[in-house]
C-alpha cells in the first residue's frame, strides 16, 4: 500500500486530503466529526479581529448551479468569515489539536491591513499550538467591501507587506491563499514568496451570479428581490484552479513555492491531478458540503490504488509530475497531426458528432445510407469537436498520423518536431537551426 | 377498509364480482402515472438530441421527439406540447396506447447503447397532460373557407382528418355509428392505459377547435350513405375501422360464452361498475394481437383465476410487442404458443377447448396429431377484425379500402384512412397520420378547385 502521508511546509498530516476553510471547519463539533471520518487536515474557518461579532445574512447565503438531477455542479456563497466570538474559536482550537495530535489544524486569518491588528491575532492563534495559519486574501466578497480578503489578495503590494507582518510577529507556518479574481495569477503568488510565505494555496472562490429569478429578476442567492455578487466554488471551477496551479508551479520565480491546491475537488481523481500540476496536498469543501465528510474515504481508497497501481510509494512520487508538461502555445508540435476515428461497432448512430461537426466546424465527416458516420480525412483537422459531443466513450479516437505519412488534408508529410516559433508563417520566427 | 365481493376468483362460471371494489378499482388505475416535473426533467436530460433522428423517422406521425424534449428539459412542457399536437393532435392518446418499444423507444439510440431508451412516450405523456390538465387547446381556425366535408368515424383517424380540416377553416360534419366518439379508444383500449375518463376529455378538448359538429349514432349504410354525404359535401373522409369480426372455424364456436374480444373490452369500458361485469373462472383468450393482451389481462384483473392466451404460430410472430407479451405474463395470463383450437366443448355453456399443436412449415400452418384440453367457461376471440359495411363502389385490395397517395380512395373525393383502409400498421398513431395527411391533401384540393 502507498503510503498517503504527508508533510506539506512541515505540517504532517495521514493523507493529504484537508478540509478548507469554509462552514465545514467552523467548530470543533464538526471538525472533531471530520477527523472521525478520516480527514488529514482541516484549515479553520476564518478568524476575524476581537469585538463584535461578525453579522450574516439572515437569508439563503448559497446559490447553486444545477445539473438536470440536481447534482449540484457548482455553488457559491455570500457568507462571511466566522461569525462566532474569538475567544470560543481559539478555545476549541486549543482543544482539538490537543485531541487530535496526528492531525493537521491550520487556522486561517483576516484582519484589517495594518500591522497591529496581525500581531494581535497572531500571538493569540500561536497559544493554541495549531500547525500554521493560512491567510485569507481571497474571499470576494463582504469582506472586500471592508479592504480585506481579495481587496488585499489583488494587489501584490499588500500581499507582500501582510506576510511579511506574518512571518516578523509569529513562528508558525504561513499560507497566503489567493483569490482567482485577478488577471495573472503568478503575481499574487510571487509578491507572497517575497513576504515569506511558506506556501500558497489557490484558488478562493471565483466571483459570480448563480443564476437570476426570471419571475422577480432577482440575482441568486435573493436576499428579499436583490442580490450581491459571491464566490464559486464546486467542480466547475477546477479547470481554472488546475491552471493556475500550474502556473505557480512552472513559474520560474514560484517553482519552489509550495502549493495546497483547491477548486472543485470532489473525487480521488481530482486530486490526483491538482498534485500531478504541484499541489502538496489538496483542499476540499465543495464535494464534503454536498456528500457528507465520508467522502473522504473514497478519495484515500482512490488515491491510495492509484499510487499503487503506478508503483508509486508515495505522493511525493505524484507531486508535479505533470508540471514539465505544461507549456505554451508556441512550444507545441504543430507536425503532431491525427485524424479522428470513430469505431463503427461502438456507435450508437445519435449523429452527434456529424451534426457538430457539419454544422459549427469542418464538415469532416460524412453520413452515410444507414446512418454510417464517417470521418473524411482530408477535411479533419482533428479539432477534437466530435470526440468531446460523442456521447460513447472512447468510440471516437484520435489516431497519430505516423513520422513520414501524409496528411490527405494539407498534401504534407509528417514532419519531425517543430513549433511556433521556427514555423515559415512567423514573422517572428528565429532561423531553424 | 376492504368490502367483501360477493363472488371469488373460483366461483365457477361466467359472473360478476369476482373481487372487492378496492380491488378493481386498483387494478384498472392508471397503470404508468403521468410523471412530475423532475423525473421529466431527468428523463429529459437523457435525451442527446440526435442529428436527424431516428425516433422521428420510426414515430408515424413524425413528431419532433428531441425538440420537445428539449423544451421539457429547459422547463416548457407547454410548448413540448404544441409540438407534439402539431404533428399529433392525438399526442395525448398515443403517449398512453403507443407500443413504443416497437416504434421511437425501440429506434431510440440510447436503447443500442445501454438497452435503456429515453422514455419517449412518459415524457410525451408529461407534456400533452400537463398542457390538456390547463384547459388549453393550441390551436385556432384559419377564416372559415365555406367549404363542408364529411368525416366518418370519429375515431383516431377520422378526429385527426377533422381537426386539422377544422383548422384550416372548413366545417366539418363527424359522423359515429356509436352513442360517443373516440373509436377505439373509448371502446376498444384496455382500461388501465386511458384510466378517469382519458378519451372523452381529450374528444372534447380536440372539438374546442371548433368547427367540428359531431353526430353521433349515425352509421355508414343505416342512417347516412356515401352517395347522400357525396351530394352534400365538398369532400368524404372514411374512417370507419374495422367492424367485422373473423370466425374462428371451430367446431363449437357458437356455444354460450364464446365471444368476441373487442365487444368484452368495449362492454368494460363503458362500465359504470367493474363489479357488475361478469367474466369466467377459466378463460381462454384465442388470438396473438394486443386485443388478445388486452381481453386477457383486463380478465385477469378483473378477477378470472386462469387465463390464457391461445396462439397459432410462434411467439415472436405475435402482433403484441413482447411488452405487452411480458404485461401479460407478469400479470398472471399464460401464453401458449403453436398450439389452435380445433373445437369448443360444452353442454349449453363452454366446458372446454380442445387444442391441437401446430407446425409452421413451408405450406403453411399445419394442425399436427398432438391435442390437450384447456378448461374453460369463457372463450375470447381476438383474432383480428375485418371491413364491414362500406359501399361496394369503393374498390378493396386485402380486404381494405384501396387508396393512393393520402389516402384517395377509387371514387373521387373521397378518402379513407386509419385501419379501414390499406395500408400502414393497424396502430392508433398510423391512423392519426393517415387522417391528417388525408386532411392536408383535401385541403390541397379544394384550395386548387
Amino acid at each position: 500500500m502507498a503510503n498517503l502521508a504527508t508533510s506539506f511546509i512541515g505540517i504532517k498530516s495521514p493523507n493529504p486530503f484537508w478540509l478548507a476553510s469554509a462552514p465545514p471547519t467552523d467548530k470543533e463539533y464538526n471538525v472533531v466529526r471530520a477527523y472521525k471520518a478520516g480527514w488529514g487536515g482541516v484549515v479553520w474557518k476564518t478568524l476575524g479581529l476581537d469585538g463584535p461579532p461578525i453579522v450574516n445574512v439572515n437569508g439563503p447565503r448559497y446559490g447553486a448551479v444545477w445539473g438536470a438531477d440536481r447534482r449540484l455542479l457548482a455553488m457559491n456563497n455570500i457568507e462571511l468569515i466566522t461569525d462566532r466570538p474569538l475567544e470560543v474559536n481559539l478555545r476549541e482550537i486549543k482543544q482539538v489539536k490537543r485531541d487530535w495530535p496526528d492531525r493537521a489544524l491550520v487556522v486561517s486569518l483576516m484582519v484589517p491591513c495594518d500591522e497591529e491588528s496581525w500581531q494581535t491575532i497572531l500571538k493569540r492563534v500561536e497559544e493554541t499550538d495549531c500547525d500554521g495559519v493560512e491567510l485569507n486574501f481571497g474571499c470576494p466578497h463582504g469582506m472586500s467591501e471592508r479592504g480585506m480578503g481579495s481587496a488585499v489578495g489583488q494587489v501584490p503590494e499588500y500581499i507582500e507587506m501582510v506576510t511579511r507582518w506574518v512571518k516578523k510577529h509569529s513562528r508558525m507556518p504561513c499560507i497566503v491563499k489567493l483569490t482567482p479574481n485577478i488577471a495573472d495569477i503568478r503575481r499574487p503568488a510571487e509578491a507572497a514568496l517575497r513576504g515569506g510565505a511558506d506556501a500558497v494555496s489557490l484558488i478562493n472562490t471565483v466571483s459570480s451570479i448563480t443564476s437570476v429569478d426570471l419571475d422577480s429578476f432577482s440575482p441568486e442567492p435573493s436576499i428579499g428581490g436583490k442580490g450581491a455578487h459571491g464566490g464559486l466554488c464546486g467542480p466547475a471551477v477546477k479547470p481554472i484552479a488546475l491552471n493556475m496551479v500550474a502556473e505557480i508551479a512552472r513559474n520560474p520565480e514560484t517553482r519552489d513555492l509550495p502549493v495546497s491546491g483547491i477548486g472543485g475537488v470532489t473525487t480521488w481523481r481530482d486530486a490526483a491531478e491538482f498534485m500531478a500540476l504541484g499541489a502538496g496536498n489538496v483542499q476540499v469543501c465543495t464535494a464534503a458540503m454536498t456528500y457528507g465528510f465520508r467522502i473522504v474515504q473514497e478519495m484515500i481508497s482512490g488515491l491510495s490504488q492509484y499510487l499503487d497501481d503506478k508503483g508509486m510509494s508515495g505522493v511525493d512520487q505524484l507531486i508535479g509530475r505533470a508540471v514539465p508538461n505544461v507549456t505554451d502555445w508556441q512550444y507545441l508540435n504543430l507536425n503532431y497531426v491525427t485524424k479522428a476515428q470513430i469505431d463503427q461497432d461502438a456507435c450508437i448512430k445519435c449523429g452527434r458528432c456529424y451534426a457538430a461537426c457539419e454544422d459549427t466546424s469542418h464538415q469532416a465527416i460524412a453520413m452515410k445510407p444507414g446512418r454510417v458516420f464517417e470521418v473524411i480525412d482530408a477535411e479533419c483537422v482533428a479539432c477534437n469537436l466530435c470526440v468531446n459531443v460523442c456521447p460513447v466513450e472512447n468510440c471516437i479516437t484520435m489516431k497519430e498520423l505516423p513520422l513520414g505519412a501524409t496528411d490527405p488534408r494539407t498534401g504534407a508529410v509528417v514532419g519531425p518536431y517543430a513549433n511556433w516559433t521556427t514555423h515559415l508563417n512567423n514573422p517572428m520566427a528565429k532561423a531553424a537551426e | 377498509m376492504t368490502t367483501a365481493a360477493p363472488n371469488s376468483p373460483l366461483s365457477p362460471g361466467i359472473v360478476a364480482g369476482r373481487l372487492p371494489a378496492e380491488a378493481l378499482a386498483e387494478n384498472f388505475g392508471d397503470i404508468a402515472p403521468v410523471m412530475d416535473m423532475h423525473e421529466a426533467r431527468v428523463a429529459a436530460d437523457r435525451c442527446y438530441f440526435c442529428h436527424d433522428a431516428p425516433c422521428v423517422t420510426a414515430c408515424p406521425t413524425a413528431i419532433d421527439i428531441p425538440l420537445f424534449i428539449r423544451q421539457i428539459a429547459t422547463g416548457t412542457p407547454e410548448v413540448a406540447a404544441r409540438t407534439i399536437l402539431s404533428q399529433n393532435i392525438l399526442g395525448g392518446m398515443c403517449a398512453r396506447v403507443c407500443p413504443t418499444e416497437t416504434l421511437c423507444e425501440e429506434a431510440c439510440v440510447r436503447e443500442a447503447a445501454e438497452g435503456k431508451p429515453v422514455e419517449i412516450g412518459r415524457l410525451q405523456r408529461f407534456a400533452t397532460d400537463t398542457l390538456m390538465e390547463a384547459g388549453v387547446h393550441p390551436f385556432t381556425r384559419a377564416a372559415p373557407t365555406g367549404r363542408r366535408i364529411a368525416v366518418v368515424g370519429a375515431g383516431p383517424a377520422g378526429l385527426a382528418c377533422a381537426h386539422r380540416l377544422a383548422m384550416k377553416g372548413h366545417e366539418v360534419a363527424l359522423y359515429d355509428a356509436r352513442p360517443k366518439a373516440g373509436g377505439l379508444n373509448e371502446y376498444g383500449i384496455a382500461a388501465y392505459k386511458v384510466a378517469g375518463g382519458f378519451a372523452a376529455a381529450e374528444v372534447e378538448w380536440l372539438l374546442q377547435i371548433g368547427g367540428i359538429t359531431l353526430h353521433p349514432g349515425r352509421a355508414l349504410g343505416r342512417e347516412i350513405t356515401l352517395e347522400g354525404l357525396r351530394a352534400g359535401h365538398d369532400a368524404v373522409f372514411l374512417g370507419v375501422g374495422l367492424q367485422g369480426v373473423n370466425a374462428l372455424r371451430a367446431e363449437g364456436e357458437a356455444i354460450e360464452g364464446v365471444r368476441d374480444a373487442v365487444a368484452f373490452i368495449a362492454d368494460l369500458r363503458q362500465a359504470a361498475d367493474l363489479g357488475a361485469l361478469p367474466v369466467g373462472r377459466d378463460v381462454v383468450v384465442i388470438g396473438g394481437g394486443m386485443t388478445a393482451v388486452d381481453a386477457a389481462v383486463q380478465s385477469k384483473l378483473l378477477g378470472a383465476e386462469t387465463v390464457t392466451i391461445l396462439y397459432r404460430r410462434g411467439q415472436e410472430r405475435m402482433s403484441a410487442s413482447r411488452d405487452e407479451q411480458e404485461h401479460a405474463t407478469a400479470s398472471g395470463v399464460r401464453i401458449i404458443c403453436n398450439a389452435a383450437p380445433v373445437a369448443i366443448r360444452g353442454a349449453g355453456t363452454v366446458r372446454e377447448v380442445v387444442c391441437a399443436y401446430t407446425t409452421e412449415g413451408a405450406d403453411g400452418l399445419k394442425l399436427g396429431p398432438e391435442t390437450f384440453t384447456l378448461r374453460a367457461d369463457q372463450v375470447f376471440k381476438a383474432i383480428g377484425q375485418q371491413l364491414a359495411g362500406v359501399p361496394g363502389v369503393l374498390a378493396l385490395t386485402g380486404g381494405k379500402i384501396a387508396v393512393t397517395g393520402a389516402g384517395r380512395t377509387s371514387v373521387p373525393g373521397v378518402w379513407a384512412g386509419g385501419d379501414c383502409a390499406a395500408g400502414g400498421e393497424d396502430l392508433t398513431v398510423t391512423a392519426v397520420a393517415e387522417g391528417r395527411d388525408a386532411a392536408e391533401d383535401i385541403h390541397a384540393q379544394l384550395a386548387g378547385a
